[in-house]
């Protein structure tokens, strides 16, 4: 038995992609929990910037909402959200976008919308995009952090919510996206990044106890393997604790 | 001016059957109470129109208020799906919703240009993803300037707007702090407004961050203490986040949803 989950591995290597300095744009949930983590261990002058218009929040307790008081108490500025979106993300002032999805297919393209049937009748009918459609055009790059299964890592998306790397190579250029697309895909079971000619989705990194065979099996598609695969560091002892110390503020929204 | 009046009476004489409504609020100060008093009224064949369409409209969505929403995400943030909103859109229930979707920075843009008197917002935005073909109001436009292509949406022109904030004085004045989310767009830009606050108060004391906005620009501001709760006033209240979860339990069947409609929306009404 390792000493932590699955989620936790996750959440500590998505922390991990997030240098200290850079200004994140960072959707709430995974995304947040693990944003927060990086701030709280290798990168204390990471800036937060939630689409409430929080800039540069430094949240001590995890937000249940993108707009919880304790992100506009913490916050270098609040700003609008017209103003958040067109003079902060648009322009291209954040470095990295931090995404989820419901459905993610091998050129990284998101689907947050709708799931089975068509749009007017679907099976499943999701929140929608949000703020994530521009996060994923305008960022410097983008990451994503996902739990890998068939469900959800499928060979086309239903909805194209947030576009990756649209159907391949150049096609980020010919629809005059300015932002770098996903650079790395971060599941439950590894690390994915887009292969470098073909834009493809390819494993690079399995978290310990993990195996390509699993990764694979829980691919829709028949995933790429990079030459050079490794097995990333299991949580630290310090990364583990400062995440449940986090997780642990989630159940109480209220001043302390 | 804006006329001081009771939350019943705004209701009656600003939000009329038909109207394209807003309710704004991004997650702080929503207009909860307002959205309440629109039920109990039986307001129907409302085009409700919001960026976050979370548990307010689900209780509007579900209690047969809404004939169209436009939207960018429709979530309980941080819990999950809005029950009521996908029962609505899965199922037709209780009655069929039609949907125009966008994104925030479409929507935020679309109230910037409804405050601005324009008729259309230019931004980068929605190239590449399934929006356009399904949201005829999202087109391509060709910068005369430069020659680039960018994104269109319409101007959002509300027949009423309705947002929660701290405080008004005696003139219909109002103040609010914190996260200010689009309301003041919201607000500029519709036809008439309701305003519910925390406080009537003789002076308004400056606040830093303050979004002022001025009572001859509002027509009308009523007195509703908790009027955002479960969502909260910064400076007054913390956001009830124990709600939100426990909304997903209360909204995932029609019984309990019509259960609790009755007993904290129509009886509390009732109550008052």
């Amino acid at each position: 038995m390792a000493g932590w989950t699955a989620d936790e591995m996750m959440t500590v290597a998505a922390a991990r992609q997030l240098r200290d300095g850079i200004a994140c744009f960072v959707g709430i949930g995974l995304p947040s929990t693990a944003a927060n983590l990086a701030r709280a261990t290798h990168a204390p002058n990471l800036v937060l910037i939630y689409e409430s218009g929080c800039l540069g929040a430094k949240p001590d307790r995890l937000p249940l909402s993108i707009g919880d008081g304790v992100l506009a108490d913490t916050a270098d500025a609040v700003v609008s959200v017209p103003e958040v979106f067109n003079y902060w993300l648009q322009p291209g002032r954040i470095d990295v976008g931090f995404l989820g999805a419901a459905q993610l297919d091998r050129y990284g393209n998101i689907n947050t919308t709708v799931v089975g049937g068509d749009y007017d009748a679907p099976k499943v009918r999701l929140p929608g995009a949000g703020g994530a459609p521009e996060i994923a055009a305008s960022c410097g790059e983008v990451v994503v952090i996902v739990r890998q299964d068939l469900r959800t890592f499928t060979e086309r998306v239903d909805f194209v919510t947030s576009v990756g790397y649209g159907s391949g190579p150049g096609d980020r250029e010919r629809l005059g996206l300015r932002g770098g697309g996903p650079r790395v895909v971060i599941t439950d079971l590894g690390v994915l990044e887009p292969d470098p000619v073909t834009c493809e989705l390819t494993l690079t990194r399995l978290h310990p106890g993990v195996t390509r065979e699993q990764a694979r099996a829980a691919t829709g598609w028949d995933l790429a393997v990079a030459e050079g695969l490794t097995t990333g560091e299991p949580p630290t002892a310090r990364e583990l604790a400062v995440l449940r110390a986090l997780e642990a503020t989630k159940s109480d929204g209220r001043r302390p | 001016m804006a006329k001081l009046v009771s939350l019943a009476d705004g209701v009656a004489h600003l939000v009329r059957d038909g109207d394209v409504v807003a309710l704004e609020g991004f997650t702080h100060l929503i207009p909860f109470a307002a959205g309440h008093e629109i039920i109990r009224q039986g307001r129907q064949d409302l085009t409700l129109v919001r960026m976050t369409p979370d548990v307010i409209y689900d209780q509007l969505i579900g209690a047969g208020c809404a004939r169209r929403l436009v939207f960018s995400w429709g979530g309980n943030p941080g819990v999950g799906s809005l029950h009521r909103f996908r029962d609505a859109v899965q199922h037709s229930w209780p009655r069929p919703l039609e949907l125009e979707e966008h994104s925030h920075a479409g929507m935020a843009n679309r109230y910037v240009a409804g405050a601005s008197g324009l008729p259309f917002a230019v931004l980068r935005g929605y190239t590449g993803t399934d929006l356009p073909r399904h949201t005829a109001n999202i087109r391509p436009i060709t910068c005369p300037f430069t020659g680039e292509t960018l994104t269109a949406v319409p101007a959002l022109r509300p027949d009423v707007t309705v947002v929660h904030a701290q405080r008004a004085d005696r003139d219909g004045n109002v103040q609010m702090w914190g996260i200010t989310g689009v309301q003041k767009e919201a607000v500029l830009a519709a036809h008439r407004s309701l305003v519910t606050v925390e406080e009537i108060v003789d002076e308004l004391e400056p606040v830093p961050g303050q979004v002022i906005l001025p009572g001859w620009a509002i027509t009308a501001v009523a007195e509703v203490p908790g009027g955002a709760h479960p969502s909260y006033a910064h400076g007054y209240s913390v956001r009830d986040n124990d709600f939100y979860r426990s909304w997903d339990a209360v909204s995932r069947h029609r019984d309990t949803f019509r259960a609790w409609l009755d007993q904290h929306v129509h009886q509390a009404g009732a109550a008052a």
